[in-house]
């Protein structure tokens, strides 16, 4: 199939919304786009971050999941307490991926669920004084904690628990920090109010621990700031950074812990992956510490390369000189994964529904192969996202906003692209249907995808969906005859 | 009125950075940008006016300053 024009896409998007009554028909009008490179401005083509519209599917998450799941979770040496009823942990734990060294239970608490499990009467007197005795019991459990965090379920704020007060109290107690988050899951519209929240925590509650403090610096001081080691994708990172000469001297949060995030305001550069989860606490330190940052993309060799070379701009020659020899030694690797997947995999179109920077940022990976992106969009995305995304895409592409079960279906059906990447809620649908699926978020349990070994992971699962026979035996249960 | 952060962009013009708004615009004109007086009128590249009122001194970027819109759109 070939691609569609410009009013082709409109009248596909038009036709897509002819199903909605009148009101929802505006309303999701505003957040389907078709792209155009010329706008300088993505308000003027998309809405985003609005409150979803009741009564449609859509595919986000709450403000604790953006706290609790995405920025605080993986700091693998604290403890992260699920502060209310126990579902809210227990059905989040672990499922990201985040991989992390140490001893879990011992020195690492990564994979644990820790939570107040709050009962009726927790509800009727407070629960406060639960609180309170939990973290001493952890203190008594798991000395080696290096400190705590208080995530809030929507409870608390409606009970009106003073969170803040018992995490005083206990922190002068047990001599360690312990952060109350209020990260209840009804703020705001959508999981991006809770990465919001969680920053706002860690300025309050951690970046300052050490100010005045001697630290031994070097010039080469950087920090990692929104990678969270999906399958290892920081770990895939950190080496092509180190090996130019650059010191890391801390990881947010993927496999990170509580000195590192102390420690980040001494460094000289904030590299920033995630902007949407970490924009805040990056601008917060640039204007208390006078710490620039900037953005880089290490999916694929071309960006890769690109943010190598952005990145030691902002550094000496040593470092110049470092990146070109990063590149070159990797240069036969790649090579060699684009000479093998290439013919597999040229041509190929993709859509894709993420959140995050996945959805602009994989898009340069899916090209190093030959591949074309068709379509994408963010869950819980600002404008601010799509600013930077209509650069990335091609014209006349599509664009959707917080998309609808029903609106991704219609598209995928009239566009049908070669794969489609998603998430967990989305992949058994397209995969009854005989779409070739890859799981986004949290590669499908497999990864690193980040840095040039992970674009060797990254080409084979690709080449490895799409190219199974499998597809082609599968009919949907509800398209058979009875 | 609004707190806005005023930052210096990667290509050496001002940056305006409202937060609530997901608006990050260049700053196109700014009234003072003099040593002794900085702020006033500014300028953004998609035609708002915004009111800062003006500092002293020239500030050390990026800088958190409440801002007033006086042209601009209320979407």
């Amino acid at each position: 199939m070939t691609t569609l024009t410009r009013e082709e896409t409109e009248s596909l998007i038009r036709e897509v919304l002819e199903v909605y009554p009148d009101k929802a028909k505006k309303d999701r009008a505003k957040h389907l786009a078709v792209n155009d490179q010329s706008i300088e401005q993505s308000k003027k083509c998309i809405t985003s971050n609005r409150k979803s519209l009741p009564g449609v599917m859509t595919i986000r998450g709450c403000a604790y999941a953006g706290s609790k799941g995405v920025v605080w979770g993986p700091i693998k040496d604290m403890i992260h307490i699920s502060h209310g009823p126990v579902g809210c942990g227990q059905y989040s734990r672990a499922g990201r991926r985040n991989y992390y060294v140490g001893v879990t239970g011992v020195n690492t608490f990564g994979d644990m669920n820790f939570t107040s499990d709050f009962q009726e009467k927790d509800i009727v007197f407070g629960g406060d004084k639960k609180l309170a005795k939990l973290i001493e019991e952890i203190e008594t459990l798991f000395p080696l904690a290096k400190g705590i965090s208080v995530q809030s379920e929507c409870p608390i704020g409606l009970i009106g628990d003073d969170i803040e007060a018992v995490s005083k109290k206990a922190s002068a107690a047990i001599g360690k920090p312990v952060v109350p988050v209020r990260c209840e899951g009804f703020r705001g519209v959508s999981q991006s109010l809770g990465h919001h929240i969680a920053n706002d925590a860690i300025r309050d509650w951690v970046i300052g621990n050490r100010d005045g403090q001697p630290f031994e610096s070097t010039p080469y001081d950087v920090a990692i700031i929104g990678d969270y080691n999906i399958g290892g994708d920081a770990w895939s990172s950190r080496i092509l950074l180190e090996e130019m000469g650059l010191r890391v001297v801390a990881q947010w949060s993927g496999d990170g812990t509580l000195s590192e995030m102390e420690l980040t305001p001494k460094v000289k550069l904030n590299l920033v992956h995630c902007y949407r989860s970490m924009n805040y606490i990056s601008r917060h330190m640039e204007e208390k510490y006078n710490i620039p940052w900037i953005e880089y993309n290490f999916f694929g060799p071309t960006k890769i390369a690109e943010s190598l070379r952005k990145i030691a701009a902002h550094f000496d020659d040593t470092i110049k000189e470092g990146a070109e020899r990063v590149i070159e030694k990797y240069k036969a690797e790649y090579e060699a994964v684009i000479a093998k997947y290439r013919p597999r995999l040229e041509g190929k179109r993709v859509m894709l529904y993420v959140g995050g920077l996945r959805p602009r940022h994989v898009i340069g990976a899916y090209e190093d192969l030959g591949m074309e992106v068709v379509g994408t969009g963010y869950e819980f995305a600002h404008n601010d996202d799509y600013d930077r995304t209509i650069k990335e895409m091609g014209n006349a592409t599509l664009l959707y906003d917080d998309v609808t079960g029903f609106e991704f279906e219609e598209f995928v059906k009239r566009v049908k692209p070669d794969l489609v990447g998603s998430g967990i809620k989305e992949k058994y649908i397209f995969q009854k249907m005989g779409v070739p699926f890859r799981q986004m978020h949290s590669w499908d349990y497999s990864g690193p995808y980040h840095g040039y070994d992970g674009f060797a992971i990254f080409a084979r699962d690709m080449d490895m969906t799409i190219n199974n026979p499998c597809w082609a035996a599968l009919k949907a249960p509800w398209a058979k005859a009875a | 009125m609004a707190n806005v952060m005023i930052r210096r962009g990667a290509d050496g013009g001002l940056v305006f950075y409202l937060a609530k708004k997901d608006l990050e615009e260049q700053i196109e004109s700014l009234e003072f940008d003099q040593p002794d007086r900085w702020g006033g009128e500014l300028k953004l590249h998609d035609g708002q006016v915004w009111h800062v009122e003006p500092l002293n001194e020239a500030p050390r970027l990026p800088i958190t300053v409440r801002a007033r819109r006086l042209v601009g759109s209320d979407d």
